[in-house]
């Protein structure tokens, strides 16, 4: 087990503008465009999203999956001292399950069907260490037992298909773990399991991560997850992060219109919420065809306030308010922003807070756009 | 934008329960028959998907139902629907009895009562075009809709949100959430009277998924639709029901009015289920006490006797492992099936109660307890079609149905 | 897995059975819609009465066609004698009937077909596997290169020629050729144990003519297999593990190369039923030729006697080889 360096705030894994474009048919997928986060020991770091906003795709550039592949990785990423994007695939081996390990969304799929689940424990285990398979073996089904699976010895000699949904699960958490990662990259790991299976594999998580130092990527579409687990989040659309801070800065006082809406379109089981849900309208961006200016000007309701430079200018990701550790790519004025967010949950989507707001232009009227289609 | 947010205030949530009774279920039941055999198969067990529920739904209201895989939820919608055929059990929609209606009166009844899908990429024939799919429930009804088939397609799709000029297009050219669109108008081609929503917004994203919940709370409000809104995300139930019911292992646990349900719940099942569920607010998730169900669910062809939760509860006594509980009527509209409700001045069960209340299962077979696992079937049904022998046929209990 | 392989086993008895009675069938159509006597097929033209009803008699063609089919059926177990009264004709179990065309039962008939099939059908298998198989990894492993799209070039050319254009062709060119490229002989066959040199150099063609157009078939097969599986969660995973590619190789050609043995055990069932089309362009005395020369006379036993053997090993392949996919994919074996 690694003990926590003395240098515990220092981040150990530092993504910089990291960029991943893949070749395709009709152009070019610009599936991550300028990222830059870090995570910490002992801390967890959740990347929500939606469905084409490159979160997975994230996840994957950092264990180096795209190397040998069309995809044109750029940007850094720093592991603990060691940079990883222009490592080889070869190099990259000896990091990937020992130093930095990855659970991923459907555990049936990403587990070998023909293999029993011993076999497939002890091989990550022997692949980084010059052990006997007896002690490989012995060290599985140790870890099968540290994730909670009942009766590890026997199940050893099970098939993954032999698991329920969340046995399976930790199957995949004990693979990850058998090197005593520092990192660990969660991608979804959650969202194809019941509800109280779901509570049982993040509480696994997060205790261990406490025994062990562990830093977690978590990569998620659920807010409720990211509420229950980050330290930091980084929200992604269109390929970019557009806010980015500790999880109390951003859920109480969210500074971006995405997030905004992101928040206001998820039900939330403790409140008696008999109105209408705030879907965000539209659709998600095409990453081939990247709208001009502001990747999320179209859906915004807010755009037409500011008028020209959220289709013309695309925001970078400053820090609001100056200096502070929040950040957030939007060119609304920042002085309105806490106002116009306190004005939405309370139900008003046009309030009179942004037309006091020093700077704004004239409002322009709303370009024709396909709102309600989904 | 939406502006209609401003017209939100004029929606509220009426109170229905005046409202005439459109579908009643009485003790329904939906096996499996589990065959085994060298030449001739013989029926050596059943899987019991729905062991007997009963529900009611009124007019205009929107009833919940809940569960995690496994639970019968969906097998229970495509039989009231009749997609299945039931083992046993009543199913009356609009005091006719339908669970063993055939032919004639079914298809009549078909035209009130309709079902919306989980998996908006494999519910539409791809082959279809978007108007031959919206407008084939005139044709087997044999309806010609005033104005034709062609205009009410139209207004169909402007009605559910998408463009009125796309009706030649076919489904791949929609995404996701326009394809539950198009499921939704298929739907209502007939003006049914009440719906079954098989998990309709699982499938999509999160921002996608409001707008489908807010249509359908749109149209309800417009058709005076009755709504079946069978789900596994417990936060969207909870925004559009009125009243909800929790199943577990092929049983009603409880029944209740939305909010009541959601704020005290009374049976051990619901209670852990809801303190499972995230919150978005850290604030809240900190200081949250989780209850930690362990053990495994109980397989379906072989539940526990007595109350099927006695194998998890940090309840259970002597008598709940020998006598099922009824669903009785503990406070006017709130059933519960449990002879020892939660009480709200209990204490929340301790990590080591609910560890010694656990049972393990030994899994032999494939079993599943994911929640979006297939394609519109329950998890029950397709942890045996997910693994057939390549030559041999799969195991007969999923193909029994020749209903239709 | 035993009650499986029971029930299987038990499928393949009925299977065969009625193979037999419909091919049974087949032949009676004559003698029971038609009014026609197969009798004659067995005597000269000029036979007197007398001697036909004695032939009809020795054949068991005077009896009921229920009790004919049972009568062959039994045989099969037992033996049968022929008898007319003045001679008899032992044919000992299993008796498949006896060829008057040959005035062999068809069993020895067989029996000397059988080696040549087998010859063929083994040397064939053989080659089409190790070229087919190897081509279809190199074409997955450099998929979009030069030589990927070459390979699968050639390899759909293969599959596009039939069989018997692709072994007339062989034989235009390399034994009816131009001089020099006359590597081979006209085509007849030679026992293994008369000559084993002559054996495999005659065989050379007709293995050609098959492997070719089989090692096409599983080139492309094991491409797309490897190709699909790559991209496979658990494939993703492997390498998130970091193991080294020959390892995550080794996981892709375990699950790509499980459903080529259900195919390949079809096929080779298939070729030992009998090679037809191959058999007749080579000249080989084998099964197929037996059993199209057989038609082409209307000798109903061996007709019959191929087709149940035929049938046979079909049934026999398709429990092998359901048996070695359980052994490869577990999800089977727990059903």
């Amino acid at each position: 087990m690694p003990a926590p360096t003395n240098d515990s705030r220092a981040p150990f894994l530092r993504v910089e503008n990291l960029a991943v474009t893949f070749p395709s048919e009709d152009g070019e997928v610009k599936a991550v465009r300028g990222l830059s986060f870090e995570v910490r020991r002992g801390e967890t770091v959740c990347i929500v999203g939606e469905s084409g906003s490159g979160k997975s795709v994230t996840s994957q550039a950092i264990m180096g999956l795209h190397k040998g592949s069309k995809a044109k990785v750029t940007g850094e990423v720093w592991l603990d001292n060691q940079e990883l994007v222009r490592l080889s695939d070869r190099d990259m081996r000896s990091l990937r399950g020992s130093k930095m390990a990855m659970i991923f969304q459907d555990p049936l799929s990403s587990l070998h069907p023909f293999y029993r689940v011993g076999v497939q424990l002890a091989e990550a285990y022997q692949v980084h260490h010059n052990v006997s398979k007896k002690e490989a073996t012995e060290r599985a089904a140790a870890m099968l037992d540290k994730v909670g699976i009942p009766s590890a010895r026997k199940r050893l000699d099970d098939y993954p298909f032999q698991f329920s949904g969340g046995m399976r699960q930790r199957v995949m958490i004990a693979m990850a773990l058998m090197n005593d990662p520092e990192l660990l990259i969660a991608d979804e790991p959650t969202t194809a399991l019941d509800v109280t299976v779901q509570a049982q594999i993040l509480e696994l998580i997060k205790d261990l991560q406490r025994d062990f130092g562990t830093a977690v990527l978590l990569i998620t579409h659920d807010l409720g997850v990211v509420a229950e687990t980050a330290d930091e989040i980084v929200v992604m659309y269109g390929g970019q992060a557009v806010e980015r801070g500790n999880v109390d800065e951003v859920f109480y006082k969210p500074k971006m219109p995405y997030t905004w809406g992101l928040m206001t379109s998820v039900p939330r089981l403790d409140r008696d919420q008999k109105g209408e849900l705030e879907p965000i309208p539209g659709t998600p961006p095409s990453l081939i065809n990247l709208p001009s200016g502001c990747v999320f000007h179209a859906r915004c309701g807010y755009s037409r306030f500011v008028g020209g430079p959220c289709w013309e200018d695309a925001p970078t990701l400053e820090p609001t308010p100056a200096g502070a550790a929040h950040l957030s790519r939007c060119h609304l004025p920042v002085e309105a922003r806490d106002g116009l967010w306190t004005a939405r949950i309370n139900g008003a989507l046009v309030p009179e807070v942004l037309t006091a707001a020093p700077d704004a232009p004239e409002p322009i009227p709303v370009v024709a756009n396909s709102v309600s289609e989904a | 934008m939406s502006t209609d947010a401003v017209e939100t205030a004029a929606y509220s949530r009426s109170d229905k329960s005046a409202n005439e009774v459109l579908l009643e279920v009485n003790g329904l039941k939906k096996y499996f028959p589990i065959k085994q055999g060298i030449v001739f198969q013989k029926t050596v067990g059943n899987v019991k998907a729905v062991d007997g529920i009963s529900l009611k739904v009124r007019k205009g209201e929107t009833l919940g139902l809940v569960g995690e895989s496994g639970c019968g939820k969906s097998t229970a919608g495509k039989t009231i629907v009749r997609l299945l055929e039931p083992t046993a059990g009543s199913i009356k929609f609009e005091g006719q009895e339908i669970a063993t209606a055939s032919g004639g009166p079914l298809k009549a009844v078909r035209r009130d009562l309709q079902m919306i899908f989980q998996d908006p990429y494999s519910s539409l024939n791809p082959r279809h075009t978007v108007a031959a799919i919206i407008s084939a429930p005139y044709r087997i009804q044999g309806i010609t809709p005033p104005g034709g088939a062609k205009k009410a397609v139209q207004d169909l799709l402007e009605l559910v949100g998408l463009n009125p000029e796309h009706y030649n297009r076919y489904p791949h050219e929609f995404s996701g959430g326009q394809r539950q669109r198009i499921g939704v108008a298929r739907a209502l081609a007939l003006r049914p009277k009440l719906i079954v929503a098989d998990e309709p917004v699982s499938a999509l994203d999160v921002s996608i998924q409001a707008q489908i919940v807010n249509l359908l709370e749109k149209l309800q409000n417009e058709f005076g639709l009755a709504f079946v809104f069978i789900a596994h995300d417990l936060s969207v139930v909870r925004h559009i029901s009125d009243r909800v019911a929790v199943m577990y292992l092929g049983h009603i646990v409880e029944t209740g009015d939305s909010d009541a349900l959601y704020e005290s719940p009374r049976h051990p099942y619901t209670v852990a289920l809801l303190s499972a569920v995230p919150i978005p607010d850290p604030d809240i998730e900190r200081n949250r006490q989780r209850i930690l169900l362990q053990g495994d669910l109980p397989s379906p062809a072989d539940p526990p006797p007595g109350c099927v939760f006695n194998t998890r509860c940090w309840k259970a006594q002597d008598k709940c492992r020998k006598e099922q509980p009824p669903l009785v009527e503990i406070a006017p509209g709130h059933e519960l099936a449990c002879f020892f409700p939660i009480e709200p001045t209990d204490a929340a069960p301790t990590a080591q109660q609910l560890a010694a209340a656990a049972q393990f299962v030994e899994q032999e077979e494939p079993h599943s307890d994911t929640a979006h696992d297939f394609i519109g079937a329950g998890a029950t049904e397709q942890a045996y079609l997910h693994n057939p022998a390549p030559t041999e046929e799969v195991t007969s209990w999923n193909q029994d149905d020749s209903s239709l | 897995m035993v009650r499986y392989i029971i029930r299987r086993v038990l499928q393949a008895i009925l299977v065969v059975i009625v193979v037999s009675v419909v091919t049974f069938g087949i032949f009676q159509i004559g003698p029971v819609v038609f009014g026609a006597d197969p009798t004659y097929l067995y005597v000269g033209k000029v036979a007197s009465p007398n001697e036909v009803k004695a032939v009809r008699h020795k054949l068991g063609l005077d009896k009921p066609v229920p009790v004919q089919y049972w009568i062959f059926m039994k045989g099969i177990v037992v033996g049968r004698d022929f008898s007319d009264g003045t001679s008899t004709v032992h044919c000992s179990a299993p008796c498949l009937g006896y060829s008057f065309r040959y005035s062999q039962p068809v069993t020895q008939l067989i029996a000397g077909a059988f080696p040549v099939t087998l010859s063929l059908t083994v040397g064939a298998a053989i080659l089409w596997l190790s070229i087919g198989i190897p081509i279809g990894i190199i074409s997955a492993l450099r998929r979009g290169s030069l030589l990927d799209r070459s390979l699968m070039a050639f390899a759909l050319a293969g599959v596009s020629f039939p069989t018997f254009v692709l072994g007339l062709l062989l034989l235009l060119i390399f034994s009816y050729g131009p001089l020099w490229l006359r590597w081979f002989p006209n085509p007849h066959y030679v026992p293994f144990t008369q000559n084993p040199w002559e054996w495999f150099h005659n065989l050379i063609l007709p293995w050609l003519t098959i492997a070719i157009t089989s090692a096409a078939l599983y080139a492309r097969l094991t491409r797309a297999n490897i190709l699909e599986v790559n991209s496979e969660d658990y494939i993703r995973t492997a390498v998130a593990k970091g193991l080294p590619r020959r390892s995550v190789n080794r996981h892709s050609m375990r699950s790509a190369l499980t459903p080529l043995i259900t195919i390949f055990g079809i096929d080779v069932a298939g070729l030992l039923a009998g090679a037809i089309v191959t058999e007749q362009v080579f000249n080989l005395p084998g099964l197929g030729k037996l059993a199209v020369d057989a038609i082409g006379q209307q000798d109903l036993p061996v007709i019959m006697g191929v087709t149940i053997l035929g049938a046979v090993f079909i049934v026999v392949a398709n429990i092998i080889v359901d048996i070695l996919y359980g052994v490869a994919d577990p999800r089977v074996r727990f059903q």
